[in-house]
């Protein structure tokens, strides 16, 4: 009897068919994936890492809402051209607290990854408005409404409730504190300020947009694109620390 | 669903008496659950956090409430007995599920072809985002992928593999209303996904856009699905289960796997589309692309293979080339497809040795790829003279010739230093619509061509010269498209890693964004030639179903005997 045969096992039992599907696509997964969860260079925490301040989530849900990562990557690989355009390649633990991950995959347009401080407020207000008008062989569409709406995020520290039951480190301050510490990041001056670089160290507070009128949308879509990239001091970095 | 429930006052009659109308479980359990499900989308729509998710749940309220009232009306209609599973000898298939998503893939597709053109030209021209939410490039570029992967294809895997069950098995489908649920809450589904980008609904992980009540929805309507196909293949008169539902089932299977492992997500609250998937970083980024390259490995070519398996040697009128090729074929891909999701992430923050594992597994997948193209166009030993006067065969054999081509392709491009420099360009959105016109859809619109015919009751095609039309429209349409991606992707590139000899980068990013409008113009001329084709197709097909020819007696064709 040939080995060809025996197949007819699963070709005359579809339950064992099943199971021999299950079990054979089930191993490269489980390889592949697991590891990543006790790994070293996967799950270390590196110095300057912070969950994102409640604007610069709300900030980054606009990103997710408006789909930039279609055209956006936010990783830098570790090639000389993207380290020389881009900045240091990046971490796996830059990424960490990012429920879901924003790497892309197409870069229409540059990467985002440390695209913190490199522009002004201004040049995002306008170049959010109407790409055009600082670049003008832009191809990225407008998103003038996100100016003129006003930013809804007073269900936020639902939100961070939630990923903080995923791992990210919201203690409860944080949580009750999240509508004072959107205003007190998103306007000059603000008394709150202080507390708030307390809970997220390296938080910028000012007036993100117009100065005494209510936090836009825009607003937190740059409070997000700002701190990208900003929170590792590369100065400081020990790259060698994470191999073993 | 065979059990019934007595309620004329609990007698339940013993023996031949003669039918009494009684709702079975499967309706009476579907009246209950709808019935709850719209008091509890009623209580959604009414609190929701923000109107587009009360837009989304007013709409699945109207559908729970169409449900009671569609399965109400059908009790009322229909006959006292369980539909009889043969008719003089013969199977009494179930093909009205079939029909619904042969016309909903034709719509969906020319829906997904039309906003693909769409946003080639918008990147061509960005004054077509128009300034709007609902139409910018962000919102609508997963509209299209969703429409022509999951809408289109998915119809036609679903309809395709429910006809394909039935004949290799000689069976009717397995239930009663649980095909329909299947067929009616997919595409249920689709436009809830459809819409919600356009709102702004999202979870930004590719090809798994909708939020998390959309992929609860899509995971009780896959259950079912499997159960149905299962259901059936258990019910066979055949002793052997044929290769086509090898395929079918070991698509349906993984897929239910990956999109739960890529869906895990904790909503903010009942009344909010919010939520937040549980994986983070660069386990999300390995765990999203075990997702996505499997959505192509097993949604776009196993599923699409069994439409292979089936409509070539069914058309050819020759048997598939070796089962025991096509064991190893199965087999091979389906093992190795799983390892090749890292090649999605060359060069970033996942660990080296996944990287090259993911390559490693990508190159020889080649060779599983390549066997089953090779079983596919060898099925044709002896009826290759059919390819001058069959214009359906010859579309359903240029695209395993595009399957052919674009698996070579892609372990090229999962090579480290080839994937340098092609990731992030368009390169890789030329080798995904090489794969995606070429092989997915001419396979689909083959199986197409073939099945309207034989589910109306027709001779033949209103019209083969339109056939051909559509098949050397769109070919020309997919030269273009690809052919310019090539350039326009190896050129980005390269640009990107140009040096000057003083050692500083050549160009700016968006010079390299400049580079492309020519490019991205030819592309879309492309676009448009295959969206022209598929017009004809759908012209076509709404001519041969409605023509008046006289109705010929249904195919008495035995089902294909399983190789052996």
């Amino acid at each position: 009897m040939s080995l060809w045969n025996k197949h007819a096992i699963f070709e005359k039992n579809s339950i064992i068919l099943v199971l021999g599907v299950l079990v054979v696509i089930s191993i490269g997964g489980l390889v592949e994936i697991l590891p990543l969860f006790y790994l070293k260079s996967t799950i270390e925490k590196v110095e300057g890492m912070r969950p994102y301040t409640p604007l610069e989530l709300a900030g980054r849900n606009i990103y997710v809402r408006e789909g930039c990562y279609n055209c956006h990557s936010q990783m830098i690989r570790a090639l000389r051209d993207e380290v020389e355009r881009y900045g240091h390649y990046s971490l796996a633990s830059e990424s960490m607290y990012d429920h879901p991950f924003q790497w892309g995959s197409k870069r229409n347009g540059p990467d985002l990854a440390r695209v913190g401080n490199k522009y002004s407020d201004e040049w995002h207000r306008r170049h959010l408005d109407n790409p055009r008008s600082v670049v003008p062989g832009s191809i990225m569409p407008g998103y003038p409404w996100l100016a003129k709406t006003e930013l809804q995020a007073q269900t936020i520290a639902q939100d961070m409730k939630v990923l903080a039951i995923e791992g990210v480190p919201y203690d409860a301050a944080m949580i009750s504190n999240a509508s004072a510490d959107i205003k007190a990041q998103g306007t000059d001056d603000d008394p709150g300020a202080g507390a708030l670089t307390e809970r997220y160290p390296k938080a910028i507070a000012r007036a993100y947009g117009d100065k005494g009128k209510p936090i836009t949308e825009a607003d937190a879509l740059i409070a997000y694109m700002q701190m990208l990239g900003t929170l590792v001091d590369f100065k400081l970095y020990d790259g060698k620390a994470n191999l073993r | 669903m065979q059990t019934t429930l007595a309620t004329d006052g609990g007698t339940r009659g013993s023996g031949p008496a003669p039918a009494v109308k009684s709702m079975r479980l499967g309706e009476l359990s579907l009246i209950v659950v709808a019935a709850l499900m719209a008091c509890l989308w009623l209580l959604i729509t009414a609190k929701a956090y923000t109107p587009e998710y009360g837009f989304h749940a007013a709409i699945l309220a109207i559908a729970s409430i169409a449900s009671v009232f569609a399965v109400v009306n059908r009790y009322m209609s229909r006959p006292a007995e369980p539909v009889p599973q043969v008719i003089d000898g013969k199977p009494n298939y179930n093909m009205d599920p079939v029909k619904f998503c042969t016309i909903a893939a034709v719509f969906w597709g020319i829906a997904g072809f039309t906003v693909g053109l769409v946003i080639a030209l918008q990147l061509a021209f960005p004054a077509l985002n128009f300034d709007l939410p609902w139409t910018s490039f962000g919102r609508m570029r997963p509209l299209h992928t969703s429409a022509v992967i999951f809408a289109f294809g998915g119809n036609v895997l679903i309809g395709t593999s429910f006809y394909v069950v039935q004949r290799t098995c000689r069976a009717r489908l397995a239930g009663d209303l649980s095909p329909w649920f299947v067929v009616l809450g997919y595409n249920l589904f689709i436009v809830i996904a459809g819409t919600g980008y356009l709102l702004g609904i999202t979870q930004s992980k590719e090809y798994a856009e909708p939020e998390w009540y959309a992929d609860l929805l899509l995971t009780i309507v896959w259950v079912t699905y499997f159960l149905v196909f299962l259901g059936t293949i258990m019910k066979r008169e055949e002793p052997h289960i044929y290769v086509a539902n090898w395929f079918y089932l070991g698509f349906i299977v993984t897929i239910a796997v990956l999109h739960l492992g890529n869906n895990l997500t904790i909503p903010v609250s009942l009344y909010s589309a919010k939520s937040y998937i549980v994986w983070s970083g660069v386990q999300d980024a390995m765990i999203q692309w075990w997702y996505g390259h499997n959505a192509v490995g097993f949604f776009l070519t196993a599923g699409f293979l069994g439409i292979m398996y089936y409509f070539i040697p069914k058309r050819a009128g020759r048997p598939v080339y070796s089962y025991r090729l096509s064991i190893i074929h199965f087999w091979a891909l389906i093992f190795m497809y799983i390892w090749a999701g890292p090649h999605h992430l060359h060069y970033t923050a996942l660990p080296d040795w996944a990287q090259t594992l993911g390559m490693a597994f990508s190159i020889m997948l080649w060779m599983p790829s390549w066997g089953g193209m090779i079983n596919g166009l060898m099925t044709l030993s002896g009826a290759w003279d059919k390819l001058r006067t069959d214009p359906v065969l010859r579309m359903l054999v240029v695209s395993v010739a595009f399957y052919g081509m674009s698996t070579f392709e892609g372990p090229l491009m999962s090579v480290k230093a080839v994937n340098s420099l092609s990731h992030y360009t368009d390169w890789t959105i030329g080798h995904v619509h090489s794969g995606a016109l070429g092989w997915v859809g001419y396979v689909s619109f083959g199986a197409i061509y073939c099945l309207v015919p034989w589910l109306w009751n027709k001779s033949s095609l209103y019209s083969l010269r339109l056939v051909n039309w559509h098949f050397w429209i769109s070919t020309l349409g997919i030269v273009f498209y690809i052919s310019s991606m090539w350039v326009a992707g190896i050129l980005q590139g390269l640009m990107w890693r140009a040096y000057t000899s003083l050692g500083f980068l050549e160009h700016s990013f968006i010079e390299t964004v400049e580079a492309m409008h020519v490019f991205y113009v030819v592309r879309a001329f492309g676009g448009g030639l295959f969206l022209a084709g598929a017009l004809i197709m759908a012209w076509n097909i709404y001519k041969t179903i409605a023509s008046p020819e006289a109705e010929t007696s249904p195919r008495i064709t035995p089902a294909l005997v399983p190789a052996e």
